[in-house]
């Protein structure tokens, strides 16, 4: 069946709309013929994961649409860059890299996107509604729009999520239609206790697990504990969609579109079921350290994705409990959004005592952020643990966020109760 | 021989085909600066696409495939075109962008892949009803073709 376009489409397509809308249609279009999709549907939001310099082509791209005086027309954020605009110490990198860097950032500005430069466009902006049409790109906002909110968007990458965000259109196909979100295979936790508690731990281990044996298909959990908050819906989603191609995920009981487990199969049965047993939780976590118990590290990584509110308000409180004995620094990647609405007196007092060092814009996974690196680094996050060995060739220690407050304190990798 | 194909990115060009036995992310999996295969798990990693016609099955991995496949056509270390089994989005995205930026075509067709192996001199023909065509021209088979692969 071929692309059917609307009036409307093809009037963007002509270049009636301006030259830079008809630029990003035809790239829309020729997408939309690859994917096989029928027709395109309206989206109500965009949000871009193009800040990121892949070399000149992501320039040169975007500076053509500023050119043509291109102006998105839906609201649109922008995931994160290669700098901190807001404490551009913090990032090394030479002049050479950081004059384009900057430059992409700044030319999505002028498109008319938000400056959010935030991983978690949900926790702070143009939060979507259940239901809504969106094209997002960046693989953890793509899990937690499509799971936690029940919005509805394809994984979304380069070029493409511009082009739908200068269009408002997106290809009618995959995720966007309901037909295509039922649940496909059952991951049944079994063989633990009743009372089994809901640690961040333990929702990052069922991510990194439905991730691995999934591929794109879409999971459906039954059995987890209700989680403590939606950060750690967040946690998993991450995780499942670095190990894997998760783009959805179902939590019977838990998420908008698995009220029961019959409503995550849309009323049909699973083709597959799999077993997750603590064993296999022991072994996923296992996995994300590379260093053992007792081990010196030189900082620790938190905020991937970005920090909600919540998770700092959960951090202050947990700091003021511990007596600091060595200055090991804890790097909180968060939005702008969010830093600017904590309470500054509150965030001063713990950073007197500790080196808590705010990092927005960014991510310190993807760009030279850690200044000493010659001991590991503690995470709370299965994300960081997962990409910053590749990345920035560091040794990584995972832990619960207490565990890492801890080890910060001691200057060595500890574990158990505070 | 001449096969009938589905042209998802127009463009002529005639070039040696290059079969990969096995689909290949561009991101992660050329070096966009010389065209080679750097994804050590690929059983033809080390060779250079670049101005060869790529053959393969299907698409493969991240959607940063787009920037990279549209920077080696950029830099003139890409595929001079590519021909799959099945369409492929991230790769018709990336050949299309650096269309529409350079005016340089890579283009991207459609259609069995069965029989065409590397060092097979291909065409590939395009028509603006979304038409294509693609020449075959087998190569002597030699004994010591280390890269050949045949489907």
């Amino acid at each position: 069946m071929p692309l059917r376009l609307t009036e409307i489409d093809r009037s963007l397509l002509a270049g009636e709309e301006g030259a830079a809308a008809a630029s990003a249609m035809a790239i829309l279009t020729a997408f939309a013929e690859a994917v096989g999709a029928e027709s395109l549907l309206d989206i109500s939001q965009a949000h871009i994961d193009g800040c990121l310099y892949h070399g000149r082509v992501s320039l040169d791209f975007v500076e053509r649409l500023v050119g043509l005086k291109g102006r998105v027309c839906v609201p649109t954020t922008l995931n994160v860059g290669s700098l901190d605009l807001i404490h551009p110490e913090l990032v090394a990198i030479s002049e050479d890299d950081r004059a384009p860097a900057r430059r992409l950032m700044r030319a999505h500005e002028e498109l008319g996107c938000n400056p959010s430069f935030t991983c978690a466009p949900y926790q702070s902006l143009n939060r979507p509604r259940f239901g809504e049409q969106i094209a997002w790109g960046e693989s953890n906002a793509i899990v937690f729009a499509n799971s936690v909110i029940g919005a509805r968007t394809n994984r979304y990458g380069d070029f493409i999520d511009l082009c739908c965000a200068m269009t408002g259109r997106a290809p009618a196909w995959g995720l966007h239609l309901k037909e295509n979100r039922r649940g496909e295979v059952l991951f049944r936790l079994e063989g633990f206790r009743a009372s089994l508690a809901p640690s961040d731990a333990l929702f990052v281990a069922v991510g990194l697990i439905i991730g691995a044996r999934c591929g794109d298909r879409v999971p459906v959990i039954e059995g987890l504990p209700q989680p403590r908050d939606e950060d750690q819906l967040k946690a998993l989603g991450a995780a499942a969609a670095s190990m894997g191609s998760t783009a959805l995920f179902h939590v019977v009981g838990v998420t908008p579109e698995a009220a029961s487990l019959s409503d995550a199969f849309h009323g049909g049965a699973s083709h597959r079921v799999e077993t997750i047993a603590p064993a296999d939780i022991a072994d996923a976590l296992a996995r994300l350290s590379s260093v053992p118990d007792g081990a010196e590290i030189s900082a620790v990584c938190l905020g991937t994705p970005h920090f909600s509110s919540r998770e700092w308000l959960r951090l202050l409180a947990l700091l003021n409990e511990i007596e600091p004995r060595r200055a090991i620094p804890i790097y909180v990647n968060t939005a702008r959004a969010t830093l600017r609405s904590l309470d500054p007196e509150a965030l001063g007092a713990v950073q007197e005592r500790y080196s808590v060092i705010p990092v927005v814009d960014t991510c310190t996974y993807v760009t030279t952020i850690l200044r000493d690196l010659g001991g590991a680094v503690m995470t709370n996050s299965g994300k960081w643990a997962h990409y910053a060995p590749a990345n920035i060739g560091v040794r990584v220690a995972f832990g619960e966020l207490e565990d890492c407050l801890a080890s910060a304190a001691a200057g060595k990798i500890v574990r158990g109760p505070l | 021989v001449i096969r009938r194909a589905r042209a998802y990115v127009a463009g002529d060009v005639e070039g040696e085909a290059l079969a990969l036995a096995s689909p290949l992310s561009f991101w992660g999996g050329i070096e966009a600066e010389s065209g080679r295969i750097i994804d050590a798990s690929h059983p033809q990693c080390g060779m250079s696409l670049a101005g060869r016609i790529l053959v393969m099955p299907c698409g493969r991995g991240s959607s940063s495939s787009s920037s990279v496949l549209a920077e080696a056509i950029r830099l003139g270390t890409a595929p001079c075109g590519i021909i799959l089994a099945s369409p492929d989005p991230i790769l018709t995205v990336g050949a299309i962008v650096a269309h529409s930026l350079y005016d340089l075509d890579c283009p991207i067709v459609v259609c069995a892949i069965e029989g065409i192996a590397s060092g097979d001199r291909v065409a590939i023909r395009t028509r603006a009803d979304g038409k294509a065509e693609v020449e075959i021209e087998h190569a002597p088979l030699l004994p010591h073709a280390g890269e050949g692969i045949n489907f």
